[in-house]
């Protein structure tokens, strides 16, 4: 395995990991106040979706000629990129709320017993759980396949996808609970980093312009990222005043995304 | 049409998020880049200025606007 596989295949797990963590807590706030079996089944439908939306596009983005693939998927992926690194800096800064698993579980447990008794299947917990796993899917499903179209391996990425969630599904079941203390935001940091850089790498190769190194450039690009939005972390929280900070959340809206499948 | 809005704020929401000035900085530079490696001079520097420059940016930008409602 290459360097820039083992890249592809890192930013895969972390980005795929995180997104099931999040999708899991809506699951299991379904499950255990309705119906395990209908929010299951909502599972299951999504998974479904997803797996026909990485078939379908994938060989049609592989088909691409290269530099348009690169172009166009490293732009995408700048795009992307930026805008988990943003919101990860401004959580790392105290200027936006962090995701709280125990939180979500809280509120999506009451919405479901707002939502009425209901006997038989549960379209409700089929809904929340479907609507849940496909929208975090989708973010997982569009890295997977820019990852995986960009370097031809497809079959890679989705096997680090597979992996994530599997790993997130065991350690669910064996804590029969939300994953409260995964480092979501360490790790959407991490994610916002690589998808920077290798959207960085691509794009400008896609452009028709040369690395200097080649691929080894990505070994200056992704420290360089990373010094950059730490070096920036640093600076907005030197820059707010110490009252405008909070351990859990903004003082104010920073470009606000929660409840949304926005990273 | 009412189901086709949706679907398309939906699909921007998703690709270019709550600051499209970075999306569009991100185009402007990819185009600035395939100009210039038409040409004999080296492209490959004007992406990480560029790229950290609109990052520091949105951040600039989010942190006036939450410097505004305290």
């Amino acid at each position: 395995m290459s360097g820039t596989e083992l890249g592809l295949a890192i930013s895969v797990f972390l980005a795929c990991a995180v997104e099931a963590v999040e999708a899991l807590t809506i699951v299991l706030a379904v499950g255990t106040t309705r119906s395990w079996s209908s929010a299951m089944s909502g599972v299951g439908a999504a998974t479904v979706a997803l797996a026909a939306i990485v078939a379908v596009l994938g060989p049609a983005l592989v088909s691409l000629p290269i530099d348009v693939l690169r172009v166009l998927i490293g732009g995408l992926l700048l795009v992307f990129g930026l805008q988990w690194l943003r919101k990860a800096i401004l959580r790392s800064a105290g200027l936006k709320a962090k995701h709280n698993e125990l939180e979500t579980f809280k509120e999506e447990a009451e919405a479901a017993r707002a939502a009425g008794e209901r006997t038989g299947f549960d379209s409700y917990a089929f809904a929340i759980s479907f609507k849940g796993v496909l929208l975090e899917g989708l973010e997982v499903a569009f890295i997977v396949l820019t990852f995986g179209a960009n370097q031809h391996r497809v079959g890679l990425a989705a096997g680090a996808a597979g992996a994530a969630v599997l790993s997130v599904v065991i350690a669910g079941a064996a804590a029969r609970a939300p994953l409260a203390k995964v480092p979501e935001n360490t790790m959407k940091f991490a994610v916002g980093v690589m998808l920077t850089s290798f959207g960085m790498f691509w794009g400008t190769e896609g452009t028709g312009a040369s690395w200097p190194g080649g691929d080894a450039a990505l070994l200056a690009i992704i420290p360089g990222v990373l010094f950059a939005a730490i070096a920036m972390t640093a600076t907005v929280r030197r820059a707010i005043p110490p009252f405008a900070m909070s351990s859990t959340g903004p003082a104010a809206p920073a470009g606000g995304d929660e409840g949304t499948a926005q990273p | 049409m009412t189901h086709l809005q949706p679907f398309l704020a939906g699909v921007w929401e998703f690709l270019v998020g709550d600051d499209w000035r970075t999306a569009l900085g991100v185009v402007l530079a990819l185009a600035l880049s395939a100009v210039l490696a038409t040409t004999t001079i080296a492209a490959w520097w004007i992406m990480p200025p560029a790229v950290i420059g609109l990052l520091a940016l949105s951040i600039h930008r989010a942190t006036r606007e939450a410097s505004r409602h305290d």
